[in-house]
């Protein structure tokens, strides 16, 4: 079963156009990855998909709901992690995550363990009664993917999700947004080794089009490189 | 994963932004030493120990609405710059959820501002003090004109919250839409605060304010998710 599909999705602002024709299929359990210069359109790609912006035209579709008229299923369906964590630094961690889990439906024990098995999960259970504000960015950042998967979705939409973390903290992310969870996902990178690594479909975009579409494998690193050029 | 219910998500963003306004009290106070500072004003610029009737009715209500506006203005603010409100489209919830919750959020605020500049009006500013009943009167009149304030403020803020002159679109626009409120409080509560004493709030005016709030909340009902959504 298709998990994404796109059919000439473009999105504009006033006369700039930031995506143009983004047409693709995702298989369930496969990772696009989706590569680009700053300002090609990776971020408004994701947006679309996570329903935060209107498609200016085109459809785009997960598991079979329209984001523009199907808004609601597909917000159930879906994780994402941007660029800003989504939270709220006079909370808790533990704060945050509750208000999350209370939007999503969870509630009681099942919401609290949920909460506690995610902040193990991220190295941040002995911080979970800190405010937000106190955190270092890396630590902003695990909080952030435990909200983008607090309730355990399909779909995994990740702006690149690696940023700000080291390399114990991106290890300890794996089985969240890695391969080995299972999901959906859609990535936006700057690393080609990294990102081609990681993805089954690699989309190259430069300046809103599609440059480039091959299944990842059949992707080198010099590849992405031309796309920045 | 279907979401919280309109009611579990309108108490969970309301018992969020308490506990924010708790946390690091910010708005409530502005809003509070505004009042105060705004009584101060009016005792030097009307140089009069104590006003009543049409005056005094006017002076609580022009304070009342200015000190909201503070309320206003910071309504977003953290959903803005914390990325609350993606977060929360983010979530398969209905909309009016967050209208409900930042209208109600903001009537508490007016709620707690006014148990506060009230007494302080009375102390301040206002003649001979209306008895019991009339303060009765005066809290039905704070109560249907606080929700007025509340729904047009939170559908004021959602627009202003994705422009960039928030604070002048906040003015532009609730100023205008709260003129039929500061009408109607401040002539349901003149004859409260008359001289004479022994008044109470005109009926007609209360039924005034009563079908202010109910055609905004209609109105805000229906227009919020298009303020909210891009």
């Amino acid at each position: 079963m298709s998990a994404i599909e796109l059919d000439g999705i473009a999105r504009s602002y006033g006369d700039r156009r930031a995506l143009e024709d983004v047409t693709l299929t995702l298989d369930e359990g496969a990772t696009l990855v989706v590569f680009g210069p700053n300002g090609a359109g990776k971020s408004t790609l994701l947006r679309i998909l996570a329903t935060l912006l209107r498609p200016s035209a085109g459809h785009a579709r997960i598991f079979g709901h329209d984001v523009r008229t199907d808004g609601w299923r597909v917000r159930g369906a879906i994780g994402f992690l941007g660029h800003d964590a989504l939270l709220y630094g006079d909370l808790t961690a533990q704060e945050n995550l509750a208000y999350q889990a209370r939007l999503y439906g969870l509630r009681g024990d099942a919401a609290r363990n949920r909460i506690a098995q995610l902040l193990e999960a991220v190295g941040l259970e002995g911080r979970a009664d800190d405010r937000v504000h106190t955190f270092s960015r890396g630590m902003v950042q695990r909080l952030a993917a435990c909200r983008a998967v607090l309730h355990d979705p399909q779909v995994l939409l990740l702006d690149e999700p690696r940023a700000n973390l080291d390399p114990v903290a991106a290890e300890l992310l794996e089985p969240l947004l890695g391969r080995t969870s299972g999901r959906t996902r859609v990535i936006t990178s700057h690393d080609p080794a990294g990102g081609l690594a990681e993805g089954d479909l690699a989309l190259g975009l430069r300046a809103g089009r599609p440059a480039l579409l091959r299944p990842a494998s059949a992707v080198s690193a010099a590849d992405i490189g031309e796309l920045y050029r | 994963m279907s979401g919280a219910g309109l009611l579990g998500a309108t108490r969970a963003i309301l018992a969020k932004e308490l506990l924010l306004e708790r946390r690091a009290p910010q708005t409530i106070v502005a809003m509070a030493l505004f009042s105060a500072t705004t009584y101060v004003i009016f005792h030097f610029a009307l140089q009069r120990d104590s006003i009543a009737g049409n005056l005094a009715s006017g002076v609580l209500w022009v304070t009342v609405l200015l000190a909201a506006m503070l309320g206003i203005g910071r309504l977003f603010i953290a959903d803005r710059d914390e990325g609350g409100l993606d977060g929360f489209l983010l979530a398969p919830v209905d909309r009016t959820a967050l209208l409900a919750a930042k209208a109600l959020t903001l009537f508490v605020f007016l709620l707690v501002l006014e148990a506060v500049a009230v007494p302080l009006f009375g102390i301040l500013l206002l003649g001979p003090s209306p008895g019991a009943g009339g303060w009765a009167g005066v809290l039905l009149v704070l109560v249907l004109a606080d929700l007025g304030i509340a729904v047009v403020g939170t559908l004021v803020a959602a627009i202003a919250v994705r422009t960039r002159s928030r604070d002048l679109i906040t003015s532009i626009l609730a100023l205008p839409l709260l003129i039929p409120v500061v009408i109607g409080a401040s002539r349901a509560t003149a004859d409260v605060f008359a001289a004479t004493g022994a008044g109470s709030p005109g009926g007609r005016w209360l039924l005034v304010l009563a079908l202010y709030d109910l055609v905004f909340a209609l109105l805000a009902w229906a227009l919020f998710d298009f303020l909210v959504e891009d």
